[in-house]
Parts: structure tokens; sequence; C-alpha cells
């Protein structure tokens, strides 16, 4: 039997997702891939491999089962994790045994989990990835049924954890001034950095919207800007005068004028915040944003080292009334940071 | 930065990794052949930390690495390559392709032909024979992947959208307004005038080249019949032949 991860339920937003698919902005088609990109960095550290492309896990997971023993890891948004039947640390690593059945639930925090596998997930490749871009019509959620292939794995240790920065509740997204900040009225720009937002319910892979505490947005003259090229992260202002920020599925171009953007070093924070999540933007200077993105960098590049064993800390055991080892590592909790 | 000064060329940031090069800011044939001449000329530079361009209506956008290639770096070889030539004049570049695309007017399959023929003054037959005998070009491709905007048509094409949408027009439609066709790439509501019905597919997976267009070519729709139609149905390639532009 092939190595795979058998998908037995699967929530609503189940996508295969990777770095995405970078270079085809001419041709109309955004780069895609993970919603939260420090989550894929955060499984590759508890793997100890690199390439990352995990199962996005959009509001809530699914029960997946394994066709033969394999590592796995859970990041990003936590989630209620259990196999069979015990607790399962989030943000940490474990092995799945064959036949063991894995269900993760609803998030607790945060919008998006990602469950990464030993040896990567193995699906064909579009484009040369295997991220879906459902917006695009590229791939397709994953439903249940699907028997994921899972390519082998070069083996490693398990039972290890990783302290996650807290991304999953709102907070204050640092944003540039970009094409068309200058085209809205100072009191505008001044007030966007200065009131507060919240998460509406609509959002999905193409962005998030949030609402003013305070009145709309817009610009004079509205609709009249010539299409222009868009980046992840963008602040658009459509009819409403609601802010949208575009994320990882935004279109490329696009006419309606766009505040500001979101650096890349918040992203994973906007596309964490979920339904009713307090958000809120400062304007920072370029030479602050390039500065945040070398820290946000040297923060991935310095994941392996913040990976440690899980240990039967009663800190790592919220529940004590389920606590049993599984696999021979204490199982724990999901209130790990 | 600001739009302050409108002497175009302007050099834009986009987000924290992007520099925007723009020639006009409205559609105007010099300003898109600008941009497209531009872009090639940023491919054929191959400045190290840039990671990707594009050609938008009347932009080239660059992607990079800004903890790389900083932005003043960028910015000065940007000015520099701007002052090299006046780029309202520049020739199109090179390796463009010629498309024709074998389409249905009117009838049952692009039933708003009539409607747009009155919106510009003509009558049916006097507006398939403007449109299948037009040449067009890819001035950009967005909105969907691989999703093309064509222009310009002639003067007598400057037709405003329709006030109400249409809630659905089936891939490959051929749609009309402001002197510029678009092809629908997937099923969508539009306001703009469903003309024409084509059969090429604009992406083919496995394909050594996926996007069928690419900014800068130039397309013909010649005219079939609905019977003629049927048959490409059958077809990979939806009727559709290139040849290569010199």
């Amino acid at each position: 039997m092939s190595r795979a991860l058998i998908v037995h339920r699967a929530g609503p937003a189940l996508t295969l997702q990777d770095a995405g698919r970078p270079g085809w902005i001419t041709y109309g088609l955004s780069r895609g891939g993970a919603m939260d990109r420090l989550a894929l960095a955060e499984g590759e550290a508890l793997l100890g491999r690199r390439g990352a492309v995990a199962l996005e896990m959009g509001g809530m997971g699914g029960q997946f089962e394994a066709t033969e023993e394999m590592r796995i890891a859970l990041t990003g948004a936590p989630m209620r994790a259990t196999l069979d039947g015990a607790p399962l640390l989030w943000h940490a690593s474990h092995l799945l045994p064959k036949g063991a059945r894995l269900e993760i639930g609803p998030a607790t925090s945060g919008a998006y989990g990602y469950l990464h596998v030993g040896g990567g997930f193995a699906e064909p490749e579009i484009l040369h990835a295997q991220s879906a871009h459902l917006t695009a019509n590229l791939g397709a959620p994953v439903a249940a049924g699907t028997r994921l292939a899972v390519a082998p794995d070069r083996g490693g240790e398990t039972g290890r954890k990783l302290a996650a920065e807290n991304r999953f509740a709102g907070g204050t997204l640092r944003v540039v001034e970009s094409l068309q900040t200058a085209f809205f009225p100072p009191e505008q720009r001044a007030r966007f950095g200065r009131e507060g937002f919240t998460r509406d319910n609509r959002a999905n892979r193409m962005g998030v919207k949030v609402v003013p505490d305070g009145a709309g947005y817009g610009v004079e003259g509205g609709l009249s800007v010539v299409s222009e090229v868009i980046s992840p992260g963008d602040i658009q202002i459509t009819g409403d005068g609601a802010p949208f920020v575009l994320l990882a599925e935004c279109q490329t171009t696009g006419g309606y004028p766009r505040l500001g953007t979101v650096i890349p070093a918040d992203l994973p924070r906007i596309a964490q915040a979920p339904a009713g999540a307090r958000l809120s933007f400062r304007f920072v200077s370029l030479p602050e944003a390039l500065a945040a993105e070398a820290a946000y960098r040297r923060q991935i590049a310095e994941l392996p080292r913040k990976v440690v064993p899980v240990v039967r800390d009663p800190a790592d055991v919220p529940d004590l009334l389920s606590h049993k080892l599984v696999s021979g590592f204490s199982s724990g909790d999901h209130h790990d940071h | 930065m600001t739009l302050e000064s409108t002497s175009f060329p302007i050099i834009r940031t986009v987000g924290i990794d992007g520099m925007l090069v723009s020639f006009g800011d409205r559609l105007s044939e010099p300003a898109n052949r600008a941009a497209l001449a531009f872009r090639a000329e940023v491919e054929h530079a191959g400045w190290d930390g840039v990671e990707e361009s594009s050609s938008s209506l009347v932009s080239c956008y660059l992607r990079f690495d800004p903890l790389y290639l900083t932005h003043e770096t960028l910015e000065a070889e940007l000015r520099a390559l701007i002052q090299s030539r006046d780029w309202l004049q520049a020739e199109l570049p090179h390796g463009r392709r010629l498309h024709r695309i074998p389409t249905v007017y009117g009838g049952a399959l692009a039933p708003q032909l009539g409607e747009a023929a009155a919106a510009a003054g003509m009558s049916e037959a006097e507006a398939l024979a403007s449109l299948s005998t037009a040449r067009v070009r890819v001035t950009a491709l967005g909105f969907a992947p691989g999703q093309p905007y064509l222009g310009e048509l002639p003067e007598r094409w400057n037709i405003p959208r329709q006030q109400a949408l249409t809630p659905q027009v089936p891939k490959g439609a051929l749609v009309l307004a402001i002197r510029q066709f678009v092809i629908f790439s997937v099923t969508a509501p539009t306001g703009w005038r469903h003309v024409g019905q084509t059969a090429a597919p604009l992406f083919r997976l496995g394909h050594e080249r996926p996007f069928l267009l690419a900014p800068g070519d130039e397309v013909a729709f010649p005219p079939v019949s609905e019977e003629v139609f049927a048959n490409l149905a059958g077809d990979p390639e939806g009727g559709a032949t290139w040849e290569a532009l010199s």
C-alpha cells in the first residue's frame, strides 16, 4: 500500500498549501500559497525538513489516518486535536501510528491550522507547486475520502514543540504607504492609523474585510484610477468604504484605490485574525518596514533552534483528567503559547 | 510616493518589495507599448535581486528582494533605463505572436451583438465586418488567470458598459466595452456586452506555454458559423492558430 494520509472527514476549507507559484503575475495569476507563511516555516522546523507543503485547515480540521507510521507536525491556529482520543499538543510534532485516528476539531483561536507530514505531501504539481489556488481554479479543496500521497521520510525526532508567536487574536498591523496612498485625504490617512477595526465575517483566501469603528474610507472620484498591480497585503477600499486586506489569492491587478500595504511580516497576523478580532493599523516608514522584514527573516531562520523536546511538564498538561502517554511522550495542551 | 509630478514616466514603490514604472494615468496605445517595451528591457537586463516583472495596461512592475537589492540601487537603474530613450516612441518587443481565434458572432451563442452594434451606431452586419477584421493587442492579463484585455478597437466602439450586469456569460465569451475586448476564461457576471463566442482554452495544463496569450501578443477573431464552431469543441486548441510576429 502506498504511503498516504487518508482523509476520512474534511472541514470545509482544507487545501494543500506551499509557498505558491511566483512568476506568473504578468499572466494574471497571483502567487497564492499558504495564508500563514510562518506556520509553514514552523512545520519545517519541527520536522527538520525544507520545502514545506502542508494541509491548510480553515476554521476546523477533519479526521485522518496514516497508511503507515509517519511523523506529523501541527502549526498555525491551535485546534482541538486528539490521537485515538488522547489530546495532542499543538505547535508540536508527533508520531502518527499506522491506523490510528487523528481528529482535528475547530480552531480555539486564529483561523488557519496546518497539518504537516514527515517527507511532505507528494501530490501532482500544477505549474511547479502543489498548492491549490481556488480563485484561479487550480487544484481543489481536499474532500473526505481523499488519499493524499506522502513522500518517504528520512526520519527524525517527534515529541518536540515550538513556542509559537501568538498571532491568532488580531492586534496591530504595520502598513507602508503604497501606490495610491496619496490619493486619500490626509484626514483619512491619519484616522486609519488611529482608529480600531473589527475583522468581518467575510474572509477567504483572497482577503479579509475589516470594519472601521468610524466612518468609511474612499477617494474623491472613487473608481477612476487605472488598473494597477496588486500585491498581497494591499488594503483596498471598495464601494461600501470598508477596507479589504488582500491576501494570498488576490487578483493581480485592480482598479479600486488602495490605502497602503500590510508588510509581509504581519501578513500571518491578519490572515490568522478570526472573525470579530480587533485590529489596528500603524503606518511605518520604508526603512522601518525593511528592518521589520530583516527581523522576520531572522526569526524564521532561528526557528529550528527554538524547537525543544516536549517534557512531562504540568504546564504542557492543561487537562489532567485526559493526561496520558501517547507514543512515548506526554499529550498536552492547546494553549502552549 | 505621490503623483504630484504628473510628468510621466514615474516610479512608485509597491509594498516593500515592488517598484512600478508608469507611462500614463490612463490607457493609451503609446503608454501600453512603452510598458511592454520597458518590461522587455528589464527582463533583458536581468538585474540580480529582481525576482519577477510584469507589464499591465500602462506600467511595468518589478518584484525584488529589498534586503539584497536596495531601493536606492534599483531606482537608480530604473531612472537610467527610463532616460536611455523616449519610451512612448519605443517599438514593440520581439517574440510576440499573432493568434487567430475562430469566433461565432451574434445569434444564440453571443446574444448581444445587435445591442452593441446599436450602441455603436452600426447595423449588425457592419458590426460583424468591423469586429471580425479588427486586429487587437493583449494590453494586459488579469482579473482571472490568462484572461486578456485587448485593444484598441476603432473609435466607433467606444461604447459604455451596460447599466445592469449580465448575470453570467460562459467561458470563452468575447465581450466588448470602451474600445476593448475581454475573453472570459471562466463563467462570470459582466457589464460588458457579449458579442462573440470562442472555444480556445486560455489556460492549458501541462502545455509548454500554459497561458495561450502573453502581454503584447496580437489577436484576430475570424468569423465562423455555428456549425463550424460546434466542431471546434473537439479540438484541444479550439481552432486557434498562431504565427510569430517579427
